[in-house]
């Protein structure tokens, strides 16, 4: 047959340029496919750790991202009122005056007047060094309000977490449980980790209220009740330790199991380990009955034996602990069952799955290897079971313990950092201890003490000052949320509204739409960013953000920083911050400039740089004070953080032979640029598993800069730090919480894992308020910033309620309906749709589809400004009033992460509103930049 | 020239794997992505920012919920896009020849030049697996990435469609089902591969890979495994006892 | 269906266009001069202008020559090369009786069969779509062939005949609703087999691939309220058939009645055909769960 000739091999593109994706956290490889100039194709990079080759619809929508409409062209200054979005282009020379003239005089009087919050930030090991050369404390990127539960959850009980710290053993797991994940940051390597497990017949568990995504191909769902996960997973802790089915050897040796604690509850040290004269914490050694440091060569220490001291004291192995505290009849599986909303005998056959896959199925690796006892083991025993879990667990003001309660489970089992189970990837594991502390001391003229993040060690780490007030504009690291790692970017604004702890002058803010979606109580939050006080100043005088779109929050600021985007800047991707290791690497990456902007904006990092230098901070400038850095790209390869180690550890040295350490070398970003935009190293097979205690792990993380000297350590389900925090709440010690806490800490800071019913439900009444209100992450848009992408927005622009069959029958549901969603803050009016793989007591919808009128470059009526819905409306940052005449916030009382998913509301059908739009409609804003075009058909 | 043929040298096409498809829309957009400055006219979006957008794609993810007669319903993600049928009706209304099914491999192509946009074929599609680009009035389809199979321009390992190299979840695979050795025939064979709408007589040659079966929370496999929660103690003093014991053992 | 005016227009004024020649091309009434002029007239702008607005829909007009390339498989290349052809000997046909004032029985036969044949492709067009179950039946030529035949008649002013076409019209046009509706469960496809996910259980859409529009739910997607259905199948059965029935029947026969149950019958023929498009489901539907 004659049909047509075609080119089934036209010419694909000029050239490729190889950088790193930023259309979310992930930060995966791509290639840029270059033709005349333009970007033609993005697909993935198959040599990147950490996508290899796959690309997500978001990446896939970078063309339509980088030329979006909602750009930013030039520096802007506000010339209406603040939200109404009028601007005027001005120079840069005029923003970095207007900037400096601001924050000039802050840093000569008194730092804390500035407060440096960098959202969802993928340079913090640079912009807190720019914050601390400031001198400012009032410094954290966006983890307060993301995840910190999780991160600190896990550091502190085995020295790392999930995501970037960690991932399961995709290759050799047998058993994948995973808890409260709709994406998680790690969105392609998750994909690629279940796709593998399939390939290998794996079971996957998933936890979760709602049955999508993940929880969709699961060979099993867990229709969990949200914030009951802790009891969930105590119950099926309860069966293993009343079966006997954990790792004894494993406990004995590698966890605080078999340290000492003191039983007296008279003593000021009930609670504390049981030390040697210099502070090493004592295990009796089964071999001699003595006591002998628990890291002693040769020791092999037990955990089944009391220990009474010649005062009478009585010490107990912390097994001997969590033994009595797990079998009481409150973790039952009957007593949990309908709480959770999960039958017993299914928590029951889970237990005995997770058993059966670990002890049965046991994965043995000859491999040798030296433990930090000196003991050689010619074998890896592995337990090829793994969890993951995300914000369905952090998300919730018990999430901090329920994160514990995980790692515990995963412990007991002996199935961390062993083959086929959990794994660490480097500069993870990495003990508290070997963090910093928090530091947040100011001297005017002069840097912050040290570093502003870190972990507290007990109650003389906290920022407070001696009468016990707050150091911090967001009182991070006080005894409200005494463990709050991350600091609490949420409690900014409300609290430099209300001047508690005290007055500021100038809100520094970058990547983070605070005056929408990312903040709780959008309305008030709104309202807080441009209120005046009786002179018709705004109470929170100078507001500057950099943005690199023209999002909700760039219409509250008083100077808009214009960044370019992920194509058009340098980034560095650090192991000085968040890495993109793999467990059996270390890895770092740069972006670079595939394309050059076309407008007046520069990378937010080389403003730092600049801005910096006019402000003549030590680090920025020289003696002279000149300029040290040109730009980022030039820090990004001369500084050093430590002599030999800078932002970036591949290529180091003149003739690039360094690896994690050595001298500066010029020619570095073309080294990674050559390699693809990465580095990687690889561990040597000895040194893959164990990695706390491994002899060859702690050896090769030196080498690599990642330590300067090894630090083996067990892992931690036993807190001590958090006994300190109770003994202060008993009123021991001498730094005291105040009253109204005592009780709040007691219960909170339990040494071991325990659940709480989440605070705003113990705070409304369930009859009220008896449903439970969820949001996800849309795998195929990133937060608000995917609305701008004329590709991804046909997908999700607007979304609906979901509401599960009882409810939906219930309320006499019908499709098309609306339903109004109350909670004790607030009422939207929504569209509902049903579903029936849903928990009965959960609603829930897609998040952060809704947009503000005139944002992102959007057209009148853009479905996402008319049908789409925030849920932040509903949830407030503070407590209902519980009548004690005080506002407790809505948050975990240990790390202070937002609660979001505590939220409690009740459903009503309703009439559709006759504009059939959402409720509440918040206004517009102007547009900086115009509307997007009518059509467009784009082709290179 | 829209008269099929008799049969074709190879069978190219999809098998999807709905056990694994997470519904993330990767391969949807790398689709648009690839299309839009490859193969034929640009894909266009009409009222690309404004109250109704609407472009083309070649390829598209439905989620269902399925709900067995007892038991609790299950969510399936669905992706779709042209199945390259065997009797491709859509082929052979065409009256101007523009639509036609390549002898080589089977491949369902429209020839743009050609097409007047009546929009007949994309009738004759019981899958809805063609779209007429509003800007250019031409028919669109999925084009197994003829531009890109094939191309000596992309390394051997490239040569295969956009979807399948971006899906993370690798629930999509190419191959030849007239080969009965493929990776796809075999997949196929092993997971019962469905045909969809068989009814409708169009032959299709992609295939989809059944969502495996699912354990029910009270599924009666718990007999089986009691045995691992065998109690070596009802409370704490009965526990540190086995403890002692069990120490001594390693 | 989307009932896209331009495609209604077609079908319906072709069929009526070519009707009316089916019965000028038999010679009757036989014309010749000026009153064959202005027959031929009207009898050309129908069809003519039938064709022509067929192409309003077509993303590519300037290309629609190409459609007459593939007789040997599309009856919409068919229909375009048999109307065509239609044309043309009609054309010859038409320029003997008006010019010459001579009438040619064979070219007439000849014309009488591509006349009809011209309304078969086009029915066919519809009919071979086994997509669209309702249209998919034996039913659609033959309404579309008594539609054009009963219009015909009218204006061939062949009263006795159109009476008894419009009769058998009537029962067609129940006959093809009361198979129509049937039709879609028969075809066995469904969002089940469509899905291939019936065999776990009863399939339903949770979420749509798009939340805005696009060319699939707009062109196959289009659905009609029940009321509104039944309400135009009345109209349909009395504009069509049984007030120009009763006029005919009962008015002194003239143009006038003449043209008075034509324009009625013509309103029937609209609405009839608003109904084949609107009515029809397309079994791509499923996958969106709108049918
Ligand atoms: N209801 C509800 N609310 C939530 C959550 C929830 O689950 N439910 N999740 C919370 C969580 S975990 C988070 S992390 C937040 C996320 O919320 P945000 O931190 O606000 O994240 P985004 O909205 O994605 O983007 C923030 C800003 O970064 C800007 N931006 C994008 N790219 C660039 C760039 O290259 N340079 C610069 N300078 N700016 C850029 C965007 O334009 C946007 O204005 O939302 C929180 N809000
Ligand atoms: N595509 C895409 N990827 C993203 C983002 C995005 O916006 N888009 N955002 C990024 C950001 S900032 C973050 S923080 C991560 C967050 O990654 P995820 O944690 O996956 O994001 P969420 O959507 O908050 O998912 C929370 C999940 O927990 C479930 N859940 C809620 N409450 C409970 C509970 O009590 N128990 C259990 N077991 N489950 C519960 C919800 O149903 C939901 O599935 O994703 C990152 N990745
Ligand atoms: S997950 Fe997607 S958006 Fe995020 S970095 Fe990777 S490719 Fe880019
Ligand atoms: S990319 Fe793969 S997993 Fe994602 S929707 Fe497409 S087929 Fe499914
Ligand atoms: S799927 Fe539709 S378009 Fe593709 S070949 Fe089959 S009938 Fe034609
Ligand atoms: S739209 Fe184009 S390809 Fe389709 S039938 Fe018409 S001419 Fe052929
Ligand atoms: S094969 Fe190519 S054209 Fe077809 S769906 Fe996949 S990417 Fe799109
Ligand atoms: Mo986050």
């Amino acid at each position: 047959m004659n049909q047509p000739k075609i080119n089934t091999s036209p010419e694909v593109s000029d050239e490729i340029r190889r950088t790193t994706c930023y259309m979310c956290a992930c930060r995966c490889g791509i290639n840029v496919h270059m033709k005349d100039g333009k970007v033609k194709y993005i697909e993935g990079n198959r040599d990147h750790p950490v996508n290899r080759g796959v690309l997500c619809a978001k990446g896939s929508a970078g063309i339509m991202q980088h030329y979006s409409p909602a750009r930013l062209r030039a520096p802007l200054k506000r010339v209406g009122e603040r939200g109404s979005g009028e601007f005027e282009e001005i120079s840069w020379d005029e923003a970095y005056d207007i900037a400096a003239g601001w924050l000039g005089p802050i840093r000569e009087t008194d730092q804390r007047k500035l407060a440096f919050f960098t959202g969802r930030d993928q340079s913090q090991s640079f912009t807190s060094w720019w914050a601390q050369q400031f001198g400012t404390p009032n410094y954290a990127a966006h983890g307060g309000f993301c995840s910190v539960n999780m991160a600190a959850g896990g550091i502190y009980t085995m020295g790392g977490a999930f995501w970037e710290f960690g991932q399961p053993d995709w290759e050799r797991t047998k058993m994948f449980m995973i808890f409260g994940v709709a994406e998680d940051h790690d969105s392609n390597p998750i994909k690629l980790g279940l796709s593998r497990l399939k390939e290998r017949g794996a079971k996957i568990v998933g936890v979760n209220p709602v049955r999508s995504g993940y929880n969709a191909v699961a060979d099993e769902w867990v229709a969990i009740t949200p914030g009951t996960d802790g009891l969930f997973i105590l119950a099926m802790v309860h069966e293993l330790l009343k079966a006997g089915k954990v790792d004894l050897s494993y406990l004995a040796r590698y966890t605080n199991c078999s340290q000492l604690v003191n039983c007296d509850p008279n003593s000021d040290s009930h609670g504390l380990f049981l030390r040697d004269a210099d502070g090493k914490e004592l295990v009796v050694d089964r071999a001699t009955g003595k006591l002998e440091p628990f890291d002693k060569a040769g020791v092999t220490p037990d955990m089944g034996r009391d220990y009474t001291a010649e005062d009478g004291t009585l010490y107990r192995p912390v097994f001997a602990l969590i033994a009595e505290k797990y079998l009481s009849d409150d973790y039952k599986p009957e007593n949990v069952a309908e709480r959770c909303g999960i039958p017993a005998e299914q928590i029951k056959r889970l237990a005995a799955e997770l058993a059966r896959t670990a002890f049965e199925e046991e994965i043995v690796l000859d491999r040798e290897w030296t433990d930090f006892r000196g003991v050689k083991h010619d074998k890896m025993i592995g337990r090829p079971v793994a969890c993951h879990a995300m914000r369905g667990i952090s998300a919730h003001s018990n999430g901090f313990q329920t994160c514990r309660a995980i790692h515990l489970l995963q412990i007991l089992l002996g199935s961390v950092e062993v083959p086929g189970g959990f794994r660490f990837k480097p500069p993870y594991p990495k003990p508290t201890t070997a963090h910093p502390k928090p530091h947040c001391k100011v001297t005017p003229g002069k840097p912050l003490n040290g570093p502003h993040l870190g972990f507290v060690q007990g109650p003389e780490d906290l920022a407070i000052d001696g009468d016990g007030n707050p150091i911090r504009i967001d009182k991070a690291y006080t005894w409200e949320n005494p463990m709050s790692s991350h600091g609490l970017m949420h409690m900014v604004i409300s609290n430099a509204y209300a001047g508690d702890p005290y007055k500021i002058d100038t809100l520094f803010m970058y990547m983070a739409n605070m005056s929408w979606n990312s903040s709780m109580n959008t309305r008030g939050v709104m309202e807080m960013l441009s209120d005046k006080d009786e002179n018709g100043d705004y109470v929170i005088p100078h507001i500057i953000y950099s943005d690199a779109y023209s999002s909700e929050m760039v219409a509250y600021a008083d100077l808009v920083l214009p960044d370019t985007t992920y194509l058009e800047r340098h980034d560095c991707i650090s192991l000085l911050d968040r890495p993109i290791c793999e467990a059996e690497a270390a890895a770092d990456s740069i972006r670079w400039p595939v394309v050059e902007p076309d407008r007046d904006v520069k990378g937010f990092q080389t403003m730092l740089v600049e801005l910096g230098v006019k402000l003549g901070l030590p680090g920025f400038v020289d003696e002279a004070g000149n300029a040290v850095f040109k730009d980022y790209a030039d820090y990004m390869v001369n500084h050093q953080r430590r002599p030999g180690v800078g932002p970036l550890a591949g290529w180091r040295n003149e003739d690039g032979s360094g690896q994690g350490r050595g001298d500066v070398n010029p020619k570095q970003i073309e080294k990674y640029i050559e390699n693809g935009g990465f580095w990687i190293s690889h561990i040597p097979d000895e040194a893959q598993f164990y990695k706390p205690w491994n002899k060859g792990y702690q050896d090769w993380a030196v080498e690599r800069g990642i330590f300067d000297a090894p630090q083996p350590y067990v892992f931690t389900p036993y807190v001590e730090t958090m006994q300190k925090f109770r003994l202060a709440a008993q009123g021991k010690g001498d730094i005291q919480p105040p009253d109204h806490l005592r009780d709040h800490i007691e219960q909170a800071m339990d040494p071991l894992p325990v659940w709480w019913q989440p605070f705003e439900e113990a705070g409304v009444s369930t009859q009220d308020y008896p449903l439970h209100a969820l949001t996800q992450r849309p795998m195929a848009m990133y937060h608000s910033w995917g609305s701008q992408n004329a590709w991804l927005r046909q997908i999700h622009g607007r979304n609906p309620l979901y509401v599960p069959r009882k409810v939906w029958d219930d309320h006499g549901f019908r499709e098309g309906d609306w339903a109004k969603l109350t909670s004790h803050h607030g009422e939207i009016t929504v569209p509902v749709v049903l579903m029936e793989a849903l928990n009965d007591k959960t609603v829930w919808t897609w998040n952060a589809i809704g947009k503000r009128k005139g944002a992102w470059a959007l057209g009148e009526n853009a479905p996402e400004t008319t049908k789409g819905f925030l849920l932040n409306h509903l949830i407030h940052e503070l407590l209902p009033p519980k009548g004690d005449g005080l506002r407790w916030s809505n948050s975990d009382p240990i790390t202070g992460q937002a609660a979001w998913y505590d939220l409690r509301v009740r459903i009503s059908r309703t009439e559709a509103p006759a504009d059939a739009s959402s409720k509440p409609d918040l206004g517009s804003q102007e547009s900086p930049v115009g509307r997007g075009p009518q059509d467009i058909a784009y082709e290179v | 020239m829209t008269l099929l043929p008799a049969q074709t040298e190879r069978k190219l096409g999809l098998a999807i794997d709905l056990d694994i498809c997470v519904g993330c829309h990767a391969c949807v957009i790398n689709c648009k992505e690839w299309n839009t400055s490859n193969y034929g006219a640009a894909l266009s979006d009409i009222d690309a920012y404004g109250e109704a957008p609407a472009g083309t794609f070649l390829n598209r993810i439905h989620t269902y919920e399925v709900k067995p007669p007892e038991g609790i319903a299950q969510t399936v993600h669905f992706p779709k896009s042209c199945l390259h049928c065997e009797d491709a009706p859509c082929v052979t209304v065409c009256p101007t020849g523009a639509s036609y099914k390549r002898v080589e491999d089977g491949i369902v192509l429209v020839n743009e030049t050609s097409c007047i946009g009546c929009g007949l074929c994309a009738w004759a599609c019981p899958y809805g697996a063609r779209e007429l680009d509003a800007k250019e009035g031409v028919m669109k389809k999925c084009t197994l990435c003829v531009d890109r199979i094939y191309n000596e321009n992309l390394p051997e390992i490239d040569r295969e469609p956009a979807c399948v190299r971006t899906c993370p979840a690798n629930a999509r695979h190419f191959g030849d089902f007239a080969d009965p050795d493929s990776n796809v025939s075999k997949m196929s064979a092993e997971r019962g591969g469905m045909a969809l709408m068989s009814e409708q007589g169009t032959k299709p040659v992609n295939r989809y890979l059944p969502p495996r079966p699912k354990t029910a929370p009270a599924s009666g496999d718990i007999d089986i495994l009691a045995p691992f929660l065998e109690p070596i103690a009802e409370e704490p003093k009965g526990l540190l006892g086995w403890l002692d014991k069990a120490l001594e053992q390693i | 269906m989307h009932p896209a005016p331009s495609v209604i227009a077609f079908t319906a004024l072709s069929g009526l266009g070519f009707g009316y020649l089916f019965f000028l091309s038999l010679g009757t009434p036989e014309l010749t001069g000026w009153p064959a002029f202005w027959a031929y007239l009207v009898a050309f702008g129908l069809s003519v202008g039938g064709l022509v607005s067929s192409t309003f829909h077509l993303g590519n007009p300037q290309r629609a020559w190409r459609a007459f390339s593939q007789w040997r498989s599309s009856w919409l290349s068919r229909e375009g090369v048999v109307s065509v052809a239609a044309l043309c000997v009609m054309g010859l046909y038409a320029a003997a009786a008006v010019f010459l004032g001579k009438v040619y029985p064979v070219l007439g036969f000849i014309g009488a069969f591509l006349c009809l044949g011209t309304v078969i492709c086009t029915a066919m067009i519809y009919t071979q779509l086994k997509t669209v179950p309702r249209w998919n039946q034996p039913m659609t030529p033959i309404l579309f062939l008594l539609f054009s035949l009963t219009g015909g008649a009218m204006l061939a002013g062949q009263i006795a005949l159109a009476l008894g076409l419009i009769a058998v019209l009537s029962a067609a046009q129940l006959f093809h609703w009361v198979v129509g509706d049937q039709r879609l469960a028969e075809s066995g496809s469904s969002i089940e087999t469509a899905t291939g996910l019936g065999n776990i259980g009863d399939v339903r859409l949770l979420e749509p691939p798009h939340t805005g529009p696009n060319y699939l739910l707009h062109e196959m997607a289009f659905k009609v309220g029940r009321k509104h259905r039944s309400r135009l199948r009345a109209i349909t059965m009395a504009t069509a058939g049984a007030l120009p029935f009763l006029i005919l029947l009962l008015m002194p026969w003239s143009i006038l009645a003449i043209l008075l149950a034509l324009v009625l019958h013509m309103v029937g023929l609209l609405a009839s055909r608003w109904l084949f498009f609107a009515e029809a489901e397309h079994v791509q539907a499923f996958y969106y769960d709108k049918l």
